[in-house]
């Protein structure tokens, strides 16, 4: 489903150009997850940056479901973030203008995939029903990412990606938000990305590499 | 204070010049309007001191008649014999040509020290004064005016305003044809005089105090307060651009506080150093703000004394002197104004826990409480405004109901346009428009301060402009009513005008004299005109009430009628008895629309006016000619009739002059209403970009979701041109609410008149034009940075350590 082949990506700093990522191969299969660990810098978040068509690669291949990713336009990008990937950050990153409704059918709504059904089932399973009209400032920590992975699993997308989703929650809030994300894509088949420090988390996950100065080291 | 933490404090500046150019610019712009404007008023004002000083000898005691215009020479010559240290002066309109005077006749050797001309020190100074023909003496313009049309010695004084003369009380005499009656007697300064002693010896006269505010002060205020009131509604402006400002420098400068007092400073201290940080901004910016103030009214000036000597005949300089008082006040203005626009935003810093992270965003952020604290505030202004209107009267009371309409409907705004978006969200269907809406509303707060002061400068230019136009339509059709004859001719003396008379009635359809004599009525110094009894008048004269033989009764000699500002400011009615001077009692038949005439007029019959004033000019006249043979006529006046060109003047070319001079009067008022727009567009630019600078995290994840940047500024353009559309439709009703309360309020209180409201759509669509394009200027580089951010910038909104 997501194969990566050769990925390369170079950052300018003050030193000279620095390579962050070093031809990275990866292959991930629907329904499956993949834990991404290492140090800060190793580059877990730039390869998923780049999984997620929000930055492109100096050299190399990301291609999903067979659609090569790393030639689209800007244009191309946007549809393939629209439609074919969804993204949890360690920040949420709610639109703090909509309630938690809103918040959720959000992407699926500009997907064209939204479906009160399974919306509805999510909001459930994610807890939310009573905070529905609540608006994200008035929400904790643990429910706010509740409703960001509630906004990605309602778009059905092929891909989840997921930086440090439980980075901002206590350990207890943490494993019960994974538990929910585990079970919800699975259910639906979905690939999970999920970049983590945390070896505990990483081990609950089907398959996990370590990076290390840009490389797969395990 | 601590050197090292105050650099550390200021070195955001070097990170955010824009920033730091923005808080300089609100705050010199708020300045240099607000000096600008003041500095008009002192100049204007300081001219009328000098004027009421030098021409009125206000600062001293004078006895005037209690009735009519003169005093007889008889009463003067009883003072004096009964010891009385009084010294007479004559004074009168005498035209030089086309020049009118303002000729002061002063008897030399009784008139108390310092009074009249200070040239007149010497034996010879006065012997030239006195002796022979005698000598005017006038300011250097009024002399250059008059420089071979007199054929009396000219003495230049730079101590006069312009269009004003002093003579002998002989040379007066003679030329204003007085007959030996005189204006008013000085009194030399001394021990008081009581009116009980007065009426002994002269019951005629009354006294009028020393230093009593010169007419022409006390008419042109209401000119004054409104520039006054112009340069608060800029300096308002102004300082939401700096509260704007300021706010965001203090957010983002938050880690660096907490860093500072991480390492040992106080919060005092850091205060202090913020407080020394703005003053340094506060003085920097008032200096550009004063040069900038002093740049505006040497600019505005000469339109400014255009308004003022063609709203009330006052003279002031066109040109503005640099006073060391400027400099004080504007840096003081400067720093008041900024203390005033950061004290919130100090007393949040004071109160906020120091050790929380930056929430710019949230600074950008009000409450709801906060929004609806501030609606309620609006609402009790507007309720204040209407009791006003019921039961306030006055100036001042008319300005208090404008500010408090305008204000009240600023604070409203930003809670009604909630209301609206809010509204609009929840009934959108589409994710991106209900994103659209639900962001607007979000973004409200932050842009409050742009919006209300975008409000505020759009309604001024509405409701300003509905007045000027309702003011210049009136005035034009009213023009075409008073100006109904063809061409008008002024005699040079009485024995030519004599002549005119003779030749006249053969030449043309018919002879209006415009004859008048200026007398006390009701206490106050007017116009009486006289009118012959001509179909011109029944036709075409502008009456607003009266009865149905109003013109029978002035024809008669029973009825006069007056203008409508001495009728409204002296609440009289139609059909009650007015007492003119010399003993002549008219009933008041009509009143008549005057606009542009500061003073209070009274029109009789022509043979009423002659009978009982024969020492009136009778020089001027209006002549009814057939428009084919107008051109003939005034060659055969010309030609066969020697009278110079410069004479006769024709109806389109009155007109035409009338309109310059319109026009003229409110260049300053439109000046300044552009200039407040300007000051709201700049508001609205430094708005949109501190807010972009915020934005990043709201916009982050609509991108990350599959918008493109380009979509994203199209949809921050929309919102800003929808927001400013809306502010656009809200200025319309407040604007014509401010337009009434000038039209039915302010003029009427100001200069006696009221004039019909008139609407003018097309004005307004000009309007939103212009303000379509100041929006487009301003939200440019906020839009066009949000266009060309680079995904990595857009990714750090993602990143795990921000």
């Amino acid at each position: 489903m997501l194969s990566i082949f050769g990925l390369t990506k170079l950052y300018t700093s003050a030193e000279g150009p620095v390579e962050v990522l070093k031809g990275i191969d990866l292959q991930l299969r629907s329904g499956e997850s993949l834990a991404l660990t290492g140090e800060s810098g190793s580059g877990k978040s730039t390869l998923l940056h780049l999984a997620g068509g929000l930055d492109r690669p100096d050299a190399g291949t990301i291609n999903l479901n067979g659609n090569e990713v790393t030639n689209l336009d800007d244009k191309q990008r946007a549809g393939y973030r629209r439609y074919q990937v969804g993204m949890i950050f360690q920040q949420f990153n709610l639109v703090p203008s909509l309630d938690v409704a809103s918040n959720i059918s959000f992407h699926a709504r500009l997907a064209g995939r939204h479906d009160p059904l399974w919306q509805e089932q999510l909001v459930e399973a994610l807890g939310l029903s009573s905070l529905l009209t609540r608006y994200p400032e008035q929400l904790s920590g643990g429910q706010q990412q509740r409703v960001a992975i509630g906004r990605t699993l309602a778009a059905k997308p092929s891909l989840v990606l997921a930086d440090e989703p439980t980075g901002n929650l206590d350990e207890a809030t943490g494993d019960k938000v994974l538990d929910l994300m585990l079970l919800l894509t699975r259910s639906a088949g979905l690939a999970l990305l999920m970049v983590t420090h945390s070896t505990r988390l990483a081990d609950r996950l089907d398959r996990k590499v370590i990076l290390r100065g840009g490389k797969i080291v395990a | 204070m601590s050197g090292i933490a105050f650099r550390a404090l200021i070195s955001h500046w070097r990170r955010k010049p824009l920033q730091a150019a923005t808080l300089i610019l609100g705050v010199a712009l708020a300045t240099s309007l607000w000096t600008g404007v003041q500095a008009i008023n002192a100049e204007a004002r300081a001219s009328y001191a000098r004027a009421a000083s030098v021409l009125e000898q206000n600062d001293l005691t004078q006895l005037i008649p209690r009735e009519g215009a003169v005093i007889p020479i008889a009463t003067y010559a009883r003072l004096r014999r009964d010891g009385w240290p009084v010294s007479p002066v004559i004074e009168g309109e005498y035209r030089v040509e086309t020049i009118r005077l303002q000729l002061i006749g002063i008897d030399p050797l009784t008139a108390p020290p310092g009074t009249g001309v200070s040239s007149v020190g010497s034996a010879k100074d006065l012997v030239d004064f006195i002796s022979g023909k005698g000598q005017l003496t006038v300011s250097p313009t009024t002399a250059r005016a008059l420089q071979g049309k007199v054929d009396i010695a000219l003495n230049v004084s730079d101590n006069l305003p312009d269009n004003a003369a002093f003579s002998d009380i002989s040379v007066a005499d003679r030329l204003l044809q007085r007959k030996g009656s005189v204006t008013r007697l000085v009194v030399s300064p001394g021990p008081e005089i009581s009116a009980a002693a007065l009426s002994a010896v002269a019951p005629e006269l009354q006294i009028r105090e020393a230093g009593e505010q010169p007419d022409v002060g006390r008419l042109t205020d209401s000119f004054h307060l409104n520039l006054t009131a112009f340069g608060f509604l800029s300096f308002i402006v102004g300082l939401f651009i700096v509260y704007a400002a300021t706010g965001l420098s203090l957010e983002q400068r938050r880690a660096t506080f907490r860093t500072v007092r991480a390492v040992g400073v106080s919060l005092r201290s850091l205060v202090a150093m913020l407080i020394f940080e703005l003053t340094l901004f506060a003085l920097a910016s008032g200096v550009i703000g004063v040069v900038a103030g002093y740049f505006l009214a040497t600019a505005l000036m000469p339109g400014v004394a255009s308004s003022l000597q063609g709203l009330y005949g006052a003279t002031v300089p066109g040109f503005v002197t640099l006073r060391p008082e400027w400099w004080v006040s504007g840096l003081a203005i400067a720093m008041i104004g900024t203390a005033m626009a950061s004290a919130n935003n100090f007393v949040q810093i004071w109160r906020m826990p120091i050790l929380v992270a930056a929430q710019a965003h949230a600074w950008a952020r009000m409450s709801i409480f906060a929004l609806r604290a501030q609606a309620m505030v609006g609402a009790a202004l507007l309720c204040l405004a209407a009791i006003l209107i019921e039961v306030g009267s006055g100036l001042i009371a008319g300005f208090a109901v404008l500010g408090c309409l305008l204000l009240g409907c600023a604070l409203l705004l930003p809670a009604v346009l909630s209301l609206v978006l809010g509204l609009i969200a929840r009934r959108s269907a589409g994710p991106l428009t209900k994103w659209f809406w639900a962001d607007t509303r979000l973004q409200m707060p932050g842009l409050s301060m742009a919006l209300m002061a975008l409000l505020l400068a759009l309604s001024a230019n509405i409701g300003v402009g509905t007045m000027v136009s309702s003011f210049r339509t009136t005035f034009l059709g009213w023009l075409d009513q008073r100006l109904a004859a063809e061409l008008y001719v002024t005699a040079r003396d009485e024995t030519e005008a004599s002549r005119l008379r003779q030749w006249l009635p053969g030449h043309v359809k018919a002879v209006l004299p415009i004859w008048n004599v200026e007398g006390q009525v009701l206490g106050q110094s007017l116009q009486i005109f006289g009118v012959s009894d001509d179909a011109t008048y029944r036709d075409e004269w502008p009456v607003l009430v009266g009865t149905d033989d109003v013109w029978e009764e002035v024809k008669a000699g029973r009825g006069a009628l007056i203008n409508e500002q001495l009728w409204r400011g002296k609440k009289l009615f139609v059909g009650q008895t007015l007492a003119l001077p010399n003993g002549l009692n008219v009933v008041i038949a009509g009143v008549y629309s005057d606009y542009g005439n500061p003073a209070g007029q009274v029109i009789i019959g022509i043979k009423t006016l002659e009978r009982y004033f024969p020492e009136v000019s009778k020089l001027r006249y209006g002549l009814r000619v057939d428009p084919m043979q107008q051109e003939a006529v005034r060659n055969l006046l010309v030609h066969n009739f020697g009278l110079p060109a410069t004479s006769i003047v024709d109806q389109a070319a009155l007109k035409r002059q009338s309109r310059a001079v319109f026009e003229q009067t409110f260049l300053v008022t439109g000046a300044l209403n552009v200039l407040t727009l300007a000051v709201a567009g700049f508001a609205m630019f430094s708005s949109l970009l501190t807010l972009s600078t915020v934005r990043l995290p709201q916009l982050a994840p609509v991108w990350a979701m599959g918008l493109r940047r380009r979509d994203l500024a199209i949809a921050e353009l929309a919102r800003t041109l929808a927001l400013w559309t809306a502010t656009f439709v809200a200025a319309i009703p407040v604007g014509l609410a401010l337009a009434w309360v000038l039209l039915a309020i302010i003029n009427v209180e100001a200069f006696g008149w009221r004039l019909p409201m008139q609407i003018f759509p097309l004005d307004w669509l000009r309007l939103g034009a212009i303000a379509l394009l100041a929006a487009l200027v301003s939200m440019a580089i906020p839009v066009w940075r949000l266009a060309t951010l680079s995904p990595a910038q857009l990714l750090t909104v993602f990143a795990n350590e921000r």
